[in-house]
């Protein structure tokens, strides 16, 4: 395999320059594979979550071959053309156009919202479907691209959910939390969620006692944690990367301060198996409003088993919600009977596809974004994470407010 | 102090950060026991690739050393990155979630641990600085290079020393600062503005200088944090910086260069 | 003279390529490539001629980009009516960090470390400013049209970094042969000689960090244009000025050519490398970082001594 990946490599890198127009796109014969673009960043400071994402896709496309193919192309198979966008937006935009050179009938990728951004627009020059795996910045469905699509909730429609959630959990245990304190990263995803919850609490009775921003990569949390202790909020909502949130959530216990909830929006760490399994004294009863299947579906767990089989792997969002994006677009493939890229857009347009582990009930785009899309609430309980609302999802009840 | 800005600090940093942690979680080595083992290690580690590297590439010119040493960083991130992958790892020991209250603050024992460490180290560089033969000769070198040379000192070899000992330090740092963090590829880059920060305002050249210069940068840190927000706070260090830069070049206590 | 035929000749050569080929790999390639070499020539202004050799051009490169984005983002502002502003914000934050660093004496590498730190200041502060968008960034809207300097298809986009290249090729020219040139270089080799013939040295080190901010300010235009979309890192992190002082190093500094032979190389080098073992991340940086740290070993005067050397 990797000597084809080379060998195709060279042939692409030389023969660019002869290629005039682009390669002829039609339905190809009976059971030629179909080009798919796996795009992330696996190298750089978002490695980490890269790999994962990548690692969710190609266990899509095994998958899928495994079971047949695109039986409405003949059963021809997926193939995956992978490439790294070096945690850079710049270079995800200039793999997009080796991927256009190598015929890709779509794009899956690229994690990040600030390279999603370039890839998706690089993508809608050559009119390539582009599936936005993760990206939960808003503005990438608002541009009016035909070709973007994106499966997963954007952080508006989390941070939304999150506030109705705090508020349901709240009055469901006799409202014993007045007040929050909002610890966030200060990029794009901390920065918005962290407005948006500023504005929608104070109406709904929660006095917002400071609103704190930190740099990535923060080096020490000691400072923030003080002043933590010092405001004294009942619930402390956390929007950081992984990191960071270990980081916060060690030194508050370092520090002995327990709020009434740990309540995170996307928060880094939280839903995640990594860190339970390496701190479980301080992710005890951290509560999340985040991506996450749908536990009732056994296809999530028959996944998860795989993934925890796999040496230094977890079952993380990026790996299901790249798993999906895979199958989303094999699914309009199939439809579609076609690897042409306008047939596959039009196809996506109107999917209404259910053969997911997602909560999102069949998908619905409207302007690219999957209108079912929604997060769900975990909280860690006895290490393990469990899902907690809305109740029909409920594997747990949750506990609140937190007895350490 | 020989005027080496080495932008490949922050990733020895991780490399040794790295090292550490397999040393804990292979072979059971505290990371406090495994200085013994990781200082020599890195001086090692910074002697050799100071001469058999950095002197061939820098042909008399500053300049190429800053080329080099950020090429060996893209090296070193991504050597651990193909070797370790790129989680994140930690390490949990007995002592990492005990504090010490020292008046009404509660501080993490492992922190404590590296103020002392830090502290200890500083005051062995000086009094190797200033008691030895090799603290003369560097001292000598960052003075007049053409000179020393004539006297007879193996300038090569007392650069090559002066690099192995900054690693050394790096050696050290790690085994204080692994409990209290954690190690990927890119944790490196976190620390490289800094140290440069620190070793300005310290005066380059000056050891108890960047010791006080670290304290500073610290305080700075934490008072312009709670001033202007944890986020606009970091401004603090580099105004800090541009001002010492502009306005007392030698830093606190280093010589007019 | 024969340098100006050189530059003319290059400017058609570049100009003709997207009639050869409608690859867009390789038209992004020729972009970008040209894109890194207009940050290298704006570094090679102030660091290869007038020897001040500066960490933090991030600085000038967000300033501009921040410029762009902001006219249009905010006050609906023309892009095109925005690249002036911008070169002239470009050139004020030069003029700033010009006379506070120069006013007091900052050289050699204290000059670059404080060039450094403006960057991270600029950095921190775009970061927590709402008018620059804070962490969330700015968008401009895809609106393609050559009025509105978006183009809807890769060769007017190299079209215009090719005319900023052409324009860094006569500005370098013009230091080779001019006074000014002299004088700037007179700098260079030994300011306190040069001071004792009578160069204002202060002057000319200004106008030159100026100039050098407005170039590399024209660069962060450029980026929004191209990608809509600049964030605090994106604009005053390190890795752009990390990218502006390769390419002069590697291809010769204080020469015309020298940034875009660097720029070449590196990216020749980047693609080259790019598609090794896809499958296991790292292995093509690896191959990069080593590559880079070979040719800074044995190439000591850059490329362009090499093939100054190989001349008998």
């Amino acid at each position: 395999m990797k000597n084809e990946q080379q060998r195709r490599q060279f042939l692409v890198n030389t023969a660019a320059l002869a290629a005039s127009a682009a390669l002829p796109l039609g339905a190809r014969g009976q059971g030629a594979p179909v080009k798919v673009g796996i795009l992330h960043p696996v190298t750089g400071f978002l490695a980490y979550s890269g790999g994962l994402s990548r690692l969710g896709a190609r266990m899509a496309v095994e998958d899928i071959n495994a079971a047949g193919g695109i039986k409405g192309l003949g059963g021809a198979k997926l193939e995956a053309v992978l490439a790294d966008a070096q945690s850079k937006p710049e270079v995800g935009a200039a793999e997009v156009e080796k991927l256009n050179e190598q015929g890709v009938s779509a794009i899956v990728g690229a994690y990040a919202s600030a390279i999603c951004l370039a890839t998706t627009q690089a993508a809608a020059k050559h009119g390539i479907p582009h599936l936005v795996d993760v990206g939960v910045a808003d503005q990438i469905v608002q541009r009016g691209l035909k070709n973007t699509f994106r499966f997963a909730p954007g952080y508006k429609t989390c941070t939304d959910a999150a506030v109705e959630s705090l508020q349901a959990l709240n009055n469901g245990a006799g409202k014993p939390a007045r007040s929050v304190m909002i610890i966030h990263e200060e990029s794009l995803f901390g920065t918005g969620t962290a407005n948006l919850l500023a504005k929608q609490l104070p109406p709904l009775g929660f006095e917002v006692k400071d609103v704190i921003k930190h740099a990535n990569p923060t080096r020490d949390f000691n400072n923030i944690v003080l002043r933590v202790k010092a405001a004294n909020p009942d619930v402390v909502i956390p929007a950081n990367y992984y990191n960071e949130y270990a980081l916060f959530v060690r030194t508050m216990k370092q520090q002995n301060v327990t709020p009434k909830a740990v309540y995170s929006v996307l928060g880094g760490a939280a839903s995640s198996y990594k860190f339970v399994k390496e701190f479980s004294d301080a992710a005890n009863g951290v509560l999340d409003v985040n991506h996450w299947f749908n536990p009732k579906d056994k296809r999530a767990w028959a996944l998860k088993k795989r993934v925890d089989a796999m040496d230094g792997q977890f079952f993380t969002y990026e790996v299901y919600l790249n798993y999906a994006a895979v199958h989303l677009l094999a699914d309009a493939i199939e439809r579609a009977r076609s690897t042409k890229r306008e047939d596959i857009i039009a196809a996506l347009e109107n999917s209404t596809w259910k053969g997911h582990f997602m909560p999102y009930g069949p998908t619905r785009f409207v302007n690219g974004q999957n209108e079912g899309a929604r997060p769900l609430m975990m909280q860690v309980l006895k290490n393990d994470i469990r899902v907690v609302q809305p109740d029909s999802y409920a594997e747990a009840k949750p506990v609140f407010p937190w007895k350490v | 102090m020989l005027h080496i800005i080495n932008f490949a600090h922050g990733a020895a940093l991780m490399m040794a950060l790295y090292g550490v942690f397999f040393l804990h979680q292979k072979a059971g080595i505290d990371p406090y026991l495994s200085l013994p083992l990781m200082v020599p290690a890195m001086f090692a580690a910074g002697y050799v690739l100071y001469r058999f590297v950095v002197a061939k590439a820098s042909h008399g010119k500053d300049e190429n050393i800053l080329l080099v040493t950020l090429g060996i960083a893209i090296v070193l991130e991504n050597v651990a990155l193909t070797l370790w992958k790129s989680d994140t790892r930690t390490i949990e020991t007995g002592y990492t979630f005990t504090t010490v209250a020292i008046g009404s603050a509660m501080i993490a024992l492992p922190k404590l641990v590296a103020f002392a460490g830090a502290a200890l180290v500083a005051g062995l560089l000086l009094a190797m600085i200033h008691g030895t033969d090799l603290g003369r000769a560097i001292r000598a070198c960052a003075r007049e290079r053409q000179g020393a040379r004539l006297v007879g000192i193996d300038v090569e070899h007392v650069f090559a020393m002066s690099f192995g000992i900054g690693l050394a330090c790096l050696g050290a740092a790690a085994c204080f600062l692994l409990p209290a963090y954690y190690v990927n590829p890119q944790v490196g880059n976190g620390f490289v503005l800094i140290a440069f920060t620190i070793v300005v305002l310290g005066g380059m050249g000056s050891f108890s200088g960047a010791l006080l210069g670290g304290l500073l940068i610290g305080v700075v840190e934490s008072i312009g944090g709670l001033i202007l927000g944890e986020s606009l706070g970091q401004m603090g260090i580099f105004l800090i910086f541009i001002a010492v830069l502009l306005f007392r070049p030698q830093g606190l206590f280093g010589a007019r260069a | 003279m024969r340098q100006l035929a050189a530059i003319a000749a290059f400017a058609v050569a570049v100009a003709l390529l997207p009639a050869v080929t409608s690859s867009g790999v390789v038209l992004n390639m020729a972009i970008m490539t040209l894109y890194a070499a207009l940050l290298g020539q704006a570094w090679n202004l102030l660091a290869g001629f007038g020897g001040q050799f500066s960490f933090g051009h991030a600085v000038f490169f967000g300033t501009g980009a921040y410029a762009a984005a902001v006219l249009q983002a905010r006050f609906g502002w023309n892009a095109w009516a925005a690249l002036p502003a911008a070169l002239a914000l470009g050139a004020a934050v030069g003029g700033f960090i010009g006379t506070l660093s120069f006013r007091y004496g900052l050289r050699g590498s204290y000059f670059a470390l404080v060039t450094l730190a403006f960057a991270e200041v600029f950095r921190i502060l775009a970061n927590n400013v709402q008018f620059t968008g804070a962490g969330v960034g700015l968008m401009i809207r895809l609106e393609p049209g050559a009025a509105r300097f978006q183009f809807a298809d890769k060769a007017g986009y190299l079209y215009v970094i090719l005319a900023f290249v052409v324009l860094g090729l006569l500005i370098s020219w013009w230091l080779k042969h001019s006074r000014y040139g002299a004088w700037l270089q007179a700098v260079r080799d030994s300011e306190d000689s040069a001071a004792a013939l009578g160069v204002n040295v202060f002057a000319v080190k200004l106008q030159a960090i100026m100039l050098s901010g407005a170039l590399t300010a024209a660069a962060g235009v450029f980026y929004v244009q191209y990608f809509q979309y600049i964030d605090p890192s994106l604009a005053y992190g390190p890795a752009v000025s990390v990218e502006a002082l390769l390419g002069p190093i590697i291809g010769g500094l204080g020469t015309v050519w020298g940034p875009i032979l660097g720029a070449t190389v590196l990216h020749l080098l980047g693609e080259a490398t790019r598609g090794l073992v896809p499958s296991l991340p790292g292995i093509n940086l690896i191959a990069y970082g080593v590559l880079l740290v070979l040719m800074i070993m044995y190439l000591p005067r850059g490329i362009i001594g090499l093939v100054k050397c190989s001349r008998p």
